[in-house]
């Protein structure tokens, strides 16, 4: 008795622990990276100073946050922040399903693959690699727009980098070539998954084209339209830093219109040394994000529960 | 109504045809610029179709090659070992949280998970990789922060276990007296070659594309990667002119003409794009694998 007791716990423990081994390198990763910075969320309520140390630096409670909020800047990053990812959202997704349905109407299988990969190029590319290519565009010396495009037009020269006004076009313009090939992804491989029957049974009963797409394809898809845009929305306070960081090059004089959470705690942190406005900030986002998730996963768990993160 | 086959027909392809045009031409564009004789550039502006061709750009580059080449095997080496390193990881920590007879494995799923719902942000990680562990200069700066594994990663590859690899396999093998280390290198790995391949290809990009670790962690130009090259070069010359730093210096003291800069552009775009016929079929499972599961 007692020795099978003991070749059962000889058993167990052949099994815990090597799993649990295999399990211990991604544990301690997500520890160091994302668990402990988790708890360094607590400077935003210090003043942080390196001599005596980040932990044993003074507590100055709300201050940082106080500081926060009484200027213009807390105001304007929100607002863009939730203004590009809303505009960023509705255009991706409608774009997207455009060419999802446009992508399914294609017969030919070797052709809707190549424009399929086409459409995903720019997605392949880093945001470096897409600011030459902006700038390639938009430079005040040498771009294509300034210097070929407008004198045939008659247009005078636009100093792109410095006037904030274009750069709420340029830069939703420029999401929307980047990730509309992902997200066509995703919808086209929902689309494939209707059932054929039920367009074939649509023109039977003499439905056009555009009457099947707005009664049989967008329904069809609709819960998934739902879900991407719910985690969209979950996400909402999140930014592509390398977008508004990189493209519009970084350039202080436009920074009304491209300055984002992101970018603010960046320049506040490794640009301005400004490290109590700048965790301020990050934690302001942290939270109001964890809310955000939080809400939407149960907007969605109401509506299907298997498509629910938690 | 089969005319209206054709019209529809007509017009997907004409404006599948637009679209594609439009993911293109931005590329056509950098490559026309760096082969652009210089001074037509100064004068005339990037253009499709330039007055004056010149390989001046390519030419400077391969007189100039050991720097270039110097970035090229940073990025390759952090790629291969981050990947390799991060799939090891992954595939790991995934096989022990998709094991329900574990006793630890409901913990570990919400351990992975709740990285999702929550991060500490860049402060605290900026501080806590150069106060407490000091990576900066270092190539673990370019591996190891963000990169080398994330919770979304691992959720999708334990999802694959738990569907694709049979429960009865892994009983077999154990009643057969196979180890939990031999179950998994011969009987589960083998199974989730699809799944691996479309992680490893993934963070191969990402890796491949990250220019934000070498920005904030990276100062001395040796370690600098292709991208961080050429973010560098874009926007704070004047910065590496300064600089004294041996390798890359005689590219950039020399502040690369425009033509230079579109050239290395040029360059790191190219690996991508010829590899991109190959893998294209596995990245486009694997957006589609990563939409249905979060």
């Amino acid at each position: 008795m007692d020795q099978k007791a003991a070749s059962l716990r000889m058993m167990k423990w052949k099994k815990i622990l090597p799993l649990t081994l295999m399990a211990l390198p991604g544990v301690l990763y997500l520890l160091i990276n994302n668990y402990m910075p988790m708890f360094g969320l607590v400077i935003a309520f210090k003043d942080v100073n390196f001599a005596k140390g980040i932990l044993a630096s003074d507590w100055i409670g709300f201050k940082n946050f106080f500081y926060l909020f009484k200027t213009q800047d807390a105001y304007i990053i929100t607002r863009n922040t939730l203004l590009y990812n809303g505009a960023f959202i509705v255009l991706t997704t409608v774009s997207a399903i455009g060419v999802a349905i446009l992508l399914n109407e294609v017969k030919n299988q070797i052709v809707k693959r190549f424009y399929q990969s086409i459409i995903l190029l720019p997605f392949l590319v880093s945001m470096v690699i897409v600011s030459y290519l902006v700038y390639a565009f938009l430079s005040t010396e040498t771009g294509l727009l300034n210097k070929v495009v407008f004198p045939k037009l008659g247009i005078s020269e636009i100093s792109w980098y410095i006037e904030a006004k274009y750069w709420p076009y340029i830069l939703t313009i420029i999401h929307v070539w980047k990730n509309i090939g992902f997200s066509c992804v995703i919808y086209l491989a929902s689309i494939i998954g209707i059932d054929q029957e039920y367009y074939e049974a649509a023109t039977l009963d003499g439905a056009s084209k555009w009457q099947q797409i707005r009664s049989i394809t967008i329904p069809f898809i609709m819960p998934v339209i739902v879900m991407l845009s719910l985690i969209s929305i979950g996400r909402i306070f999140y930014s592509d830093f390398g977008l508004f960081y990189q493209v519009p090059m970084n350039s202080g004089t436009i920074s009304s219109t491209t300055n984002v959470i992101d970018t603010y705690v960046y320049r506040g942190l490794l640009q301005l040394g400004d490290i109590g406005m700048s965790s301020a900030a990050g934690l302001y986002q942290s939270l109001v994000g964890l809310v955000l998730v939080v809400l939407t996963n149960y907007v969605i768990r109401k509506i299907n529960k298997e498509n629910a993160l938690f | 109504m089969y005319r209206e086959q054709r019209v529809w027909q007509w017009s997907s392809h004409i404006v599948l045809f637009l679209l594609s045009l439009l993911c293109v031409l931005p590329f056509i564009l950098l490559f026309m610029a760096s082969i652009t004789e210089e001074n037509t550039l100064i004068l005339n502006g990037y253009n499709f179709i330039p007055k004056e061709l010149s390989l001046e750009a390519y030419r400077y580059l391969w007189d100039n090659s050991s720097s270039i080449f110097h970035a090229y095997s940073v990025t390759i080496i952090v790629t291969v070992i981050g990947t390799s390193v991060g799939l090891v990881i992954t595939s790991l920590l995934a096989y022990a949280a998709s094991r329900n007879d574990y006793p630890l494995h409901k913990v570990l799923g919400f351990y992975i998970f709740f990285t999702l719902l929550f991060n500490g942000g860049l402060v605290p990680t900026y501080l806590l990789y150069t106060q407490y562990i000091d990576v900066k200069n270092t190539l673990f700066a370019l591996i190891i922060p963000y990169l080398l594994m994330n919770g979304f990663n691992v959720m999708l590859v334990r999802t694959f276990y738990i569907t694709s690899v049979p429960k009865p396999l892994i009983e077999a093998a154990h009643i057969d007296g196979a180890g939990e280390w031999r179950t998994f290198y011969s009987i589960v790995l083998p199974l989730s070659v699809p799944i691996l391949a479309t992680v490893g290809l993934l963070q191969t990009i990402m890796y491949w594309n990250d220019w934000f670790n070498g920005m904030i962690f990276i100062t001395d130009s040796k370690y600098f990667s292709l991208q961080n090259v050429l973010n560098t070069m874009m926007t704070n010359i004047e910065f590496l002119s300064s600089s004294n730093n041996s390798n890359l210096s005689s590219v950039m003291v020399q502040v690369p003409s425009t033509g230079i800069r579109m050239a290395i552009a040029v360059i790191a775009v190219i690996p991508i794009f010829v590899a991109y016929p190959f893998f294209q079929g596995y990245f486009v499972k694997g957006i589609a694998l990563g939409a249905v599961k979060g």
